[in-house]
C-alpha cells in the first residue's frame, strides 16, 4: 500500500472509529454497574440524529459559535491522523511531531472555550475557565512527556518513535515508563473522563467539557461531541502506538502486515477503552480544586522521566 | 431566671381554646403576643410551624426541655402581627409566606419580599377573607447584593437539567468560590392550605397525602393522627403497628435512594446502581403487601387501608435479610472508597449553632448535633413499645449526613424486625365519629417531622387545615453550608440535604 493510500485510509479510520470506542466505553461501564447497556453502535446512531436536526443558535451568538464546531473537529481530525495507528508508512507522518500534535488540540481546546464563552452564559464561562485551568496544567505535562520520549528516541515524530521502539532501540526504561503513567493521567484530563469530569453528567454546575458546548445543538452539537470521540481514539492510538507499537506494519510491510497491524490497532482500542471504563466506576470524580495536584503529579513524573533519562546518562 | 419558664406556663396567660387536642392552643392578645416575642428570644423554645387563617396567625411551639406542645394563635383583625422573625430566623419564610396567602403582615420583618407568590396567581391572598386581584405582570424578585471585585452571578434553575423539581438558585461566586447564595422557591405552589378547606376527609386525606410525595406516609400519617386527635377517635393497636411499618419501608426506601443520588452525584454511579437495587426492592415489597409501590394512600384516617397477611410478613421478613446483606456490603464500598470520602469529609458543612438556631430536624439536624425525633419527643405508638436509638453525628458535613442515613437505614430495619415480631392481632380501622374539634399531629418523615394541624367541622368534615415540610427550616441552612464551598460541590451538598420542594411550596 502506498503511503498515500495509508494516509487516506488512517483518514476515514479514525472517524469511523471513533463513536464504536465511546459506545464500547459506554457499554463497559454500563455492565459493571448491572445494566444492560445500549448497543456499542449508539453513537452512530446519536451522531446522525444530531445531523439531521436543525442547529439552533442563540441570539447572543457571535461568528465565533458557529465555527467553532468546524475548527474544533477539523483540528482534532487532522491531530488523529498524524499519529500512527495501524502503520507508520504515511504521507503526512514526516511532516508530524508531537509539539505539533500539542498545538493542534491547543487550537482546539482555545476555539472550544472562546465558543463556550461567546453565548454570554454563566455555564459557558464556568466551563471555558475550569477547561482553561486544566489546560494550564495539562499542557506542560503534555510537552514533558514528549520531551522525555524525545530524548530517549532522538525524535519528535511518532511515525520515527514507533520505529524506533519497534527496532528494539529501547529496553526497558524506568523513563519511559514515567512518561506512560503521565501520558495516561494527561489523556484523562484531556477527554474530560471522571475523575476529572463526568461525561455523563447532568449537572450544570459540575461540568466542564459539557458546560461549555451546553448551547450547541443539531450539526454542531455533532461535530463538538464527534470531536470529543476522536480525541479519546487519538489518545488510545497515541498511548497505544508509543507504548506498545508490537504489531504496527512497517514501510516494508505487505498486506498481511497492514492487516496485522489493523488487527493490533482495533485490539489495542478495545483493550484501553475496557481498562476506561473499569477506572471510571471504581473511582469518583475529584473537588475542582485538586485538580491541580493531579496534573501537577503528571507534570512531575513528566519531569522525572526527562531528569532520570540525564540521571543514568551520567551513571 | 426568665428562660426557665416552661412553655404551658406561659402560654397559660392566654385564653385556652376549647376541643384542641392532644395538646393545648391559647388565644393570646397582642401583651401577650409580644411577650411571646420577647421570650422566644432568651428561651430554648422551637417553633414546630406558623401558618394563618383569615384573621389570625397561629403559631406551634415546643419546649424541647419539658417537651411539651403548643399553638399559641393571635387573633389579628387588622391583618397585621409582630413578626416572630428577629427571634427565630426560620420563621421568616413562613411569616413571609403567610403574608401571600393570608395577608397578615409581620410586623418588624425587613424582608418584605414576596416568597410563594410570584405574581402568576390567578388571585393574590387568595386564602384572605377578601382575596385581591391577579398581578398585572410577574413580580420582579431583588435578590440579595453581594458586591465586590470580580464578584460575579449564576443564576441556576428553575429549569434543570435532571429530572428534579423546580427551584431557582443564585449564586454570587468569586472564581469557583461560593461567596452567597440564595433560593427562590414557590415554583410548585399547589395551594395546599385552600384545597384543605371545606373537605370531606377523605378527600382531605388524599390531598394530604400528597404534599410531598416521597413522604406520603408521613404526611398521611400526621394527617390521620390530627384528624383522630380532633374526633377524640381511638385507632385499633394493629392500625398503629401497621403504619409504623409502612413508615419505616418509606423511610428505608428515600435513604437508600438519597445514599445512591449522593455519591452519583460525585460520578460515582456503581453506588446508586446498587442502592437503586435495594430501593426497588422495598417498593416491590410494598407494592406485594399493601398494593402501592410508594404506599399512597395506605394510611387513613381510622387506621389502614389494607392488613398484613401472615404469609405477607414472613415474606418480608425473608426479604430483609438478604436486604440487610446487600446494604451492608454497599456501605463498606462506601467506606472503602477514598476518592469518594475526599468529596463527602469536610463539604457543606451545616453549622451546629444555626442548626439549633433554625430548629432543623432529620438527618440535616442530627449530622450537626441536633438528635431531635419525633418517633421519642413527643413520641407516638407504636414507638413507645419499640427499640429505637437516633444517630447523632457532630460534624455536619456530606459524610455526616449520609452516615445519619446509614444508621437510620439499620435502625428501621431493626424496628421492622420488632413490628414484625410483636404486631398485635385484632381490627386495623375504625369508623370516624362526626364532632366538631381541633387536633395536632408531628410524625418524622424521612427528612424530619412533619406536623399537620386540622379543624372539624361539626358534621365531620375538614374546616381548615395546615401541613408543614421539614424543609421549611432545612432550606435556609443549604444557603449557609455552602457558603465559602466551591460552586462544584453544590449539587453534592444539594443533594445531602435533599429539601423537598414540593413540601415547602405547599
Amino acid at each position: 500500500m502506498t503511503p498515500v493510500l495509508a494516509q487516506i485510509a488512517q483518514i476515514f479510520l479514525v472517524v469511523a472509529l471513533a463513536p464504536l470506542i465511546t459506545g464500547w466505553v459506554r457499554l463497559v461501564k454500563a455492565r459493571l454497574n448491572g445494566r444492560i447497556g445500549a448497543s456499542p453502535f449508539q453513537p452512530y446512531r446519536d451522531v446522525f440524529r444530531l445531523l439531521q436536526k436543525e442547529a439552533v443558535v442563540a441570539h447572543s451568538a457571535s461568528w465565533i459559535f458557529r465555527a467553532a464546531p468546524y475548527v474544533t473537529f477539523a483540528a482534532v481530525w487532522l491531530a488523529a491522523c498524524i499519529i500512527p495507528t495501524f502503520t507508520t508508512n504515511m504521507v503526512l507522518a514526516p511532516a508530524a511531531d508531537l509539539i505539533a500534535l500539542v498545538a493542534l488540540l491547543g487550537v482546539a481546546r482555545f476555539w472550544t472555550a472562546l465558543a463556550g464563552m461567546d453565548v454570554g452564559t454563566s455555564f459557558g464561562g464556568l466551563g471555558a475557565s475550569r477547561e482553561m485551568m486544566i489546560a494550564s496544567l495539562a499542557e506542560p505535562a503534555m510537552l514533558m512527556v514528549s520531551f522525555s520520549l524525545s530524548l530517549i528516541t532522538g525524535t519528535t515524530s511518532p511515525a520515527q518513535i514507533v520505529a524506533f521502539v519497534l527496532s528494539g532501540g529501547v529496553g526497558v526504561e524506568v523513563s519511559l515508563g514515567l512518561a506512560l503513567a503521565a501520558l495516561i493521567m494527561v489523556a484523562i484530563a484531556e477527554n474530560g473522563r471522571i475523575p476529572i469530569d463526568n461525561p455523563a453528567t447532568h449537572l450544570e454546575l459540575t461540568m466542564v467539557h459539557e458546560a461549555m458546548v451546553l448551547e450547541y445543538s443539531g450539526r454542531h452539537l455533532a461535530l463538538m461531541e464527534g470531536a470529543g470521540m476522536v480525541r479519546l481514539t487519538l489518545f488510545m492510538a497515541l498511548i497505544g502506538g508509543i507504548f506498545a507499537p508490537w504489531g504496527m506494519a512497517q514501510p516494508e510491510a505487505g498486506a498481511l502486515g497492514l492487516a496485522i497491524g489493523l488487527g493490533a490497532f482495533l485490539a489495542k482500542c478495545f483493550l484501553l477503552a475496557t481498562a476506561l471504563g473499569i477506572f471510571e466506576t471504581v473511582i469518583a470524580k475529584m473537588r475542582v480544586f485538586r485538580y491541580a495536584d493531579f496534573l501537577g503529579g503528571a507534570l512531575l513524573l513528566g519531569l522525572l522521566a526527562t531528569i532520570f533519562l540525564y540521571v543514568s546518562e551520567a551513571v | 431566671m426568665m428562660g426557665n419558664v416552661s412553655l404551658l406556663d406561659f402560654l397559660s396567660s392566654g385564653h385556652p381554646v376549647e376541643g384542641h387536642r392532644p395538646w393545648p392552643r391559647f388565644r393570646l392578645d397582642i401583651r401577650a403576643w409580644r411577650a411571646l416575642v420577647g421570650q422566644l428570644a432568651t428561651s430554648e423554645w422551637s417553633v414546630i410551624s406558623l401558618w394563618g387563617e383569615p384573621e389570625e396567625i397561629h403559631v406551634a411551639l415546643r419546649d424541647d426541655e419539658s417537651g411539651q406542645i403548643a399553638i399559641a394563635s393571635h387573633p389579628c383583625p387588622e391583618r397585621w402581627y409582630v413578626s416572630l422573625g428577629r427571634a427565630r430566623p426560620g420563621v421568616i419564610r413562613l411569616e413571609r409566606a403567610a403574608f401571600d396567602l393570608w395577608g397578615l403582615a409581620p410586623m418588624g420583618l425587613e424582608d418584605r419580599r414576596p416568597w410563594l407568590d410570584h405574581g402568576r396567581w390567578p388571585s393574590r391572598k387568595p386564602l384572605a377573607s377578601q382575596p385581591q386581584p391577579a398581578a398585572e405582570r410577574p413580580l420582579t424578585y431583588d435578590f440579595l447584593a453581594a458586591e465586590g471585585e470580580g464578584l460575579h452571578q449564576i443564576p441556576v434553575g428553575p429549569v434543570h437539567a435532571g429530572v428534579i423539581e423546580p427551584g431557582h438558585f443564585r449564586f454570587h461566586c468569586q472564581g469557583e468560590a461560593v461567596v452567597r447564595l440564595e433560593q427562590r422557591l414557590g415554583y410548585v405552589h399547589k395551594g395546599i392550605d385552600g384545597l384543605l378547606t371545606e373537605r370531606s376527609v377523605e378527600d382531605a386525606a388524599r390531598v394530604a397525602a400528597r404534599v410531598s410525595g416521597d413522604a406520603t406516609v408521613a404526611y398521611s400519617l400526621a394527617f390521620a393522627r390530627a384528624v383522630e386527635a380532633a374526633l377524640g377517635c381511638e385507632v385499633p393497636p394493629r392500625a398503629h403497628w401497621l403504619r409504623a411499618l409502612m413508615a419505616e419501608m418509606e423511610r428505608i426506601a428515600n435513604h437508600v435512594f438519597d445514599i445512591g443520588a449522593v455519591c452519583n452525584d460525585a460520578a460515582f454511579a456503581i453506588m446508586l446502581s446498587h442502592m437503586g437495587v435495594l430501593r426497588e426492592k422495598i417498593l416491590r415489597a410494598n407494592d406485594a403487601l399493601f398494593g402501592h409501590r410508594l404506599l399512597m394512600d395506605r394510611v387513613v384516617p381510622g387506621g389502614c387501608a389494607r392488613d398484613l397477611s401472615e404469609e405477607g410478613a414472613e415474606a418480608l421478613k425473608h426479604l430483609l435479610h438478604g436486604f440487610t446483606k446487600d446494604f451492608e456490603r454497599a456501605f463498606k464500598l462506601y467506606d472503602n472508597t477514598p476518592s469518594l470520602s475526599d468529596r463527602t469529609q469536610g463539604t457543606g458543612i451545616a453549622n451546629g449553632s444555626l442548626v439549633h438556631r433554625f430548629g432543623a430536624g432529620g438527618f440535616v439536624g442530627r449530622a450537626s448535633g441536633r438528635g431531635h425525633d419525633s418517633r421519642k419527643a413527643p413520641g407516638y405508638q407504636p414507638y413507645d413499645m419499640l427499640d429505637l436509638s437516633i444517630p447523632v453525628y457532630a460534624e455536619g458535613d456530606v459524610n455526616a449526613r449520609l452516615m445519619v442515613r446509614f444508621d437510620e437505614v439499620r435502625e428501621s430495619l431493626g424496628l421492622i424486625t420488632q413490628i414484625l415480631s410483636d404486631m398485635p392481632q385484632g381490627a386495623f380501622r375504625a369508623p370516624l365519629p362526626s364532632l366538631a374539634g381541633e387536633g395536632l399531629a408531628v410524625v418524622e418523615s424521612f427528612r424530619g417531622e412533619v406536623m399537620v394541624w386540622v379543624r372539624m367541622d361539626e358534621s365531620g368534615r375538614v374546616a381548615r387545615a395546615h401541613a408543614h415540610d421539614p424543609s421549611w427550616f432545612q432550606w435556609p441552612l443549604l444557603e449557609a453550608a455552602i457558603e465559602g464551598n466551591i460552586v462544584a460541590d453544590f449539587p453534592l451538598c444539594n443533594k445531602s440535604f435533599n429539601c423537598s420542594y414540593s413540601g415547602a411550596d405547599l
